[in-house]
């Protein structure tokens, strides 16, 4: 009835994940309890959880960011004691058992469920503001992409509390990661998670692709678009070319492992290598799809804080796409070590390095961006700011290891950790804070706290260097990845000192959620009435904050680049006088079941309980169906009401 | 020296460079044990050299983008009112042109560096030397390495000796999941693969014991999987062989397949004689596409 599923699938046993679970629950109670207190649930349910607006969508998809992250990081404390610890005699407190599913649920989170979530929530809020468009092309679909994301994250913590995770690493190589060597269901929460959440992905990158190409305000040009416009168009390119990818990789590795295929089996003419090449295929991408938006973030602030115009927007442009088509021709740096040859290597090295080249120019343009600017030191400026030395860092140890004979030594060491979590943290996270401080007040109409925003910035900064730098320097001590204990004892300061590193960055976290309680708590004092807090200089600042539903009362006129700030230098307006009747979609709670009923079928596939897969699938299939003969899906604001609302807010 | 890395650039400034970035490393990280910056083979020294080399050549651009993004920011900012401030100035052609073009001239430097080293450093490149290579057949398991000695007839587990000065072949496989064959301190890894053989050179130039690990997680005994790598002189080689010889532990298909067992933390153990087969047997094992091999095919059929 239950297929694998027994109580003793629970770890009564551990303490330690156990208390995880009750803080959860706690934390779940206390927030419906909240919510009922407050009589809140017909809100919630109205104006977010059946939302289809663009804005709604993007700030849920940030929310479950920012949880998710705290979970990661919860992680990544595990991680950094357990090594500060297990030196020697001293076995520290996470067996392997346990500390494989930590390091491999911290990857898989930061990567899926943190830095995915928040960049599509940028797109999410900004996009469609600054191409002067109303919504989303496909506003049902984008609320059907959030809850399957969710429904993938809640799978990965789901895992805590029944059964295990994966302990392959969050790349889950073959053969490790099939029947033979993994018996147990922690891949298969793995492989559906990632599949439901990929699932909602792939439907965001056709959303977002064809709002940029189709629904930009008719006198919009691609060349008048903000460079965030344009990086957010070339991330959903690769997403669409990327994650189909990711998909039949993880379908592969499903049937070898629910119907005893040999795809990539070690046994049988499997072949493991494949999956890792496929992985990459889509695994290399990822990392694009994630920094793109973070380089679009940067260049509008840059931009803003600067007083002026973007230094050589179509080299920025130009680099964009080169970085888009070369991300796809590189991904076999990720194993020179399978040993390939040396031909092949050095094509796949050449052709990583010159994804340098559109990076530096980029880095280059943002510097010349405040070359003769009046520079404004704002919390947003100073991500940025932290991000431009941080990432230059970052891309060079990437170029360094881009050469396969260095690759060679560094290769999976902790040299490579520190890598990827410096342009990942410094380039992806600080660039989603930047754009979450920037664009705070449009979505919300109140600004964030200055003066805790820069204190988390400096702890973040500081903790960064003071965790990642040690790791550097063990890396070049030939300390690999993934290891639970060691008997080396030069290694154990480095270790301490990343620990105490983490620590300080610790503090940063704590000020960001002291940032946003202390923010709403003072929201009255820092509304902003004017729509434009920043002095900004694209569309998303023409309208008021929050913006209404429908964004515009009237579609923008643009005439080139900068089309806000070109409108005030010129003394007029892009908010319209004469108002029409507006057409909006409507509310649906559709997008909820499927991700409900996805969340099901995961679960009923992780634990083979067939009958509930099946009742779950077709329960998707009802739910689409229902929403497919509805004809009552949009309607129309009439002018009057647009009126309205216009004149209460001016 | 077919082996020598030859990089084309070899100028003075290069040099000047390289030397530069290793005089400021001991300052930088004074007094900690960077076993990469202390190689002890020629591929090591080699792979070191390429890796100082990179670094030099990156920070050419690197430093003047920090410098410039902590110069302009301080600089240009809102109350420094002497600065000029140019709101609509957004293009410069001799801008444009210089920070495409240093990149690009020193990703092309690096490109053809990337090109030399990668074709001189393949790990299955043969390392010329007057002495003739040694050969050691490595397996992974789990979670351990087992050494096999085709020439000497012997084997060891999580310990491996070579004389000091003669190249050493590694054939690399695995008899279980994927792992990483690796010594830092003596150069390259490479991917131990069921069903493949991996072929990497290694040479030791000073005699010494240095630490070797799995560099690929492959299961929960992974941390344990270190191995020591003992560069010996002839005469210590030779009384390391003659101890090896002494448990008369034979291992063939039985002792084999005990050995193959998962288990952690396994000590160092010897083996006086090898079943000569058995390297072979444990790559045919993972190729077997569900059919007979072809020559075992059509052994049987006669």
């Amino acid at each position: 009835m239950l297929g694998k599923l027994s109580l003793s699938a629970i770890p009564f046993d551990q303490p330690i994940i156990m208390g995880a679970v009750a803080f959860m629950a706690l934390s779940g109670a206390a927030i419906v309890g909240g919510v009922t207190y407050a009589g809140k649930w017909k809100w919630l349910w109205t104006e977010y959880l059946t939302s289809v607006d663009h804005k709604k969508i993007g700030i849920m998809y940030i929310l479950v960011a920012l949880i998710m992250l705290l979970r990661g990081f919860v992680d990544a404390v595990m991680m950094r004691t357990q090594l500060a610890l297990s030196y020697g005699s001293n076995q520290g407190y996470l067996p392997p058992h346990h500390y494989d599913q930590v390091f491999s649920a911290h990857g898989v989170i930061m990567i899926f469920f943190v830095a995915m979530p928040f960049v599509i929530g940028l797109m999410n809020i900004v996009v469609p503001l600054q191409i002067g468009a109303r919504d989303v092309a496909f506003p049902f679909m984008n609320s059907v992409s959030l809850w399957l994301t969710i429904s993938g994250a809640a799978l990965v913590n789901l895992s805590l509390f029944l059964g295990v995770f994966a302990m392959t690493g969050w790349t889950a190589y073959p053969p490790l990661s099939e029947l033979t060597y993994s018996p147990d269901v922690g891949v298969d929460y793995y492989i559906w998670a990632l599949q439901i959440a990929g699932v909602g992905s792939l439907l965001t990158g056709i959303n977002f692709f064809v709002t940029i190409i189709k629904k930009r305000a008719p006198s919009m040009k691609m060349m008048h678009m903000p460079i965030f416009c344009w990086t957010a168009l070339c991330t959903n390119i690769l997403i669409l070319g990327a994650f189909p990818i990711l998909t039949a990789t993880l379908a592969m590795l499903a049937l070898d492992r629910y119907v005893g295929t040999h795809f990539f089996t070690n046994t049988a003419g499997g072949e493991p290598m494949l999956y890792v090449n496929l992985f990459w295929a889509w695994g290399h991408p990822e990392v694009y799809i994630l920094i793109l938006p973070a380089f679009g973030v940067f260049s509008e602030v840059t931009a803003t804080f600067s007083g002026k115009r973007l230094f050589g927007y179509t080299s920025m442009v130009w680099a964009t796409m080169a970085i888009t088509v070369l991300s796809y021709m590189v991904w076999l740096h990720h194993f020179f070590t399978m040993g390939a040859g040396a031909d092949v290597n050095t094509a796949f090295g050449i052709a990583t390095m010159v994804i340098a080249v559109p990076t530096g120019v980029k880095i280059f343009n943002w510097l010349f961006t405040m070359y003769r600017g009046r520079v404004r030191f704002t919390t947003p400026m100073m991500w940025t700011i932290g991000f431009l030395v941080t990432f230059t860092i970052g891309g060079m140890s990437g170029v360094l290891m881009s050469v396969p004979g260095a690759d060679f030594l560094l290769h999976n060491s902790l040299f490579l950790i520190a890598h990827f979590h410096n342009v990942i943290i410094g380039g992806v996270l600080f660039g989603s804070f930047a754009g979450l401080a920037y664009w705070f007040p449009k979505a919300t109409g109140f600004t964030l706290d200055e003066r805790i925003g820069k204190a988390a910035f400096w702890c973040w900064l500081v903790g960064f260097y003071v965790a990642f730098m040690p790791l550097y320097v063990l890396g070049f001590m030939g300390m690999t990845r993934r290891l639970n204990h060691y008997d080396n004892p030069d290694w154990r300061p480095w270790l301490v000192l990343a620990a105490v590193g983490t620590a300080i960055i610790a503090l940063g976290i704590f000020f960001q959620l002291l940032q946003i309680v202390v923010s709403i708590r003072d929201r009255e004092k820092n509304r902003d009435l004017t729509g434009d807090p920043w002095n900004g200089r694209s569309l998303e600042w023409a309208t008021t904050s929050p913006p209404p539903f429908y964004n515009f009362a009237e579609i923008p006129v643009v005439t080139g680049r900068d089309a806000f700030a070109t409108a005030k230098e010129q003394g007029g307006s892009t908010r319209g006088a004469a108002f029409h009747d507006i057409h909006m979609p409507r509310n649906t709670a559709a997008g909820l079941f499927v991700g409900g009923f996805s969340l099901v079928l995961g679960f009923a596939l992780i634990w083979h309980i067939w009958w509930m897969a099946v009742a779950a699938g077709l329960g998707i299939f009802v739910t689409l169906l229902l929403r497919a003969a509805d004809g009552n899906t949009d309607y129309y604001v009439p002018a009057a009401v647009v009126a309205q609302i216009e004149q209460g807010h001016s | 020296m077919g082996r020598k890395l030859r990089v084309g650039l070899r100028g003075d400034a290069m040099r000047l460079l390289r030397g530069g970035v290793v005089l400021c490393l001991p300052v930088l990280l004074g007094g900690c044990q960077l076993v990469l910056f202390d190689s002890k083979g020629t591929i090591g020294i080699d792979e070191r050299n390429l890796i100082l080399l990179s670094v030099g050549l990156m920070l050419l651009v690197v430093v003047p983008a920090i410098f410039m993004a902590l110069f302009f920011a301080w600089h240009y900012r809102a109350s420094n009112d002497k600065a000029t401030y140019a709101p609509n100035w957004d293009y410069s052609g001799k801008i444009e042109a210089v920070i495409w073009g240093v990149p690009l001239l020193i990703i092309t430097i690096l490109g053809v560096v990337c090109w030399q080293s990668t074709h001189a450093l393949d790990p299955a490149r043969p390392i010329v030397a007057k002495a003739k290579p040694i050969h050691i057949e490595v397996v992974s398991l789990d979670w351990k390495w087992l050494f096999i000695y085709p020439a000497q007839n012997v084997a060891s587990v999580n310990e491996v000796a070579f004389p000091v000065g003669v190249p050493v072949r590694f054939d690399i496989t695995s008899d279980s999941v994927m792992n990483s064959f690796f010594i830092p301190q003596l150069g390259s890894q490479i991917y131990a693969m069921g069903g493949m053989d991996a072929k990497l050179y290694l040479i030791a130039n000073a005699a010494g014991s240095y630490y070797g690990e799995s560099a690929n997680f492959s299961g929960s005994g992974f941390s344990g999987m270190s191995f020591k790598a003992l560069a010996l002189s002839d005469a210590a080689f030779n009384a390391w062989v003659a101890n090896a010889r002494r448990p008369s532990a034979e291992l063939g298909t039985t002792a084999y397949a005990e050995l193959a067992k998962p288990s952690e933390n396994t000590p160092v153990r010897y083996y006086s004689a090898v079943d000569p087969h058995l390297f072979g047997s444990i790559i045919a094992k993972y190729m077997k596409s569900g059919m007979e091999p072809m020559a075992q095919g059509v052994a049987n059929a006669r």
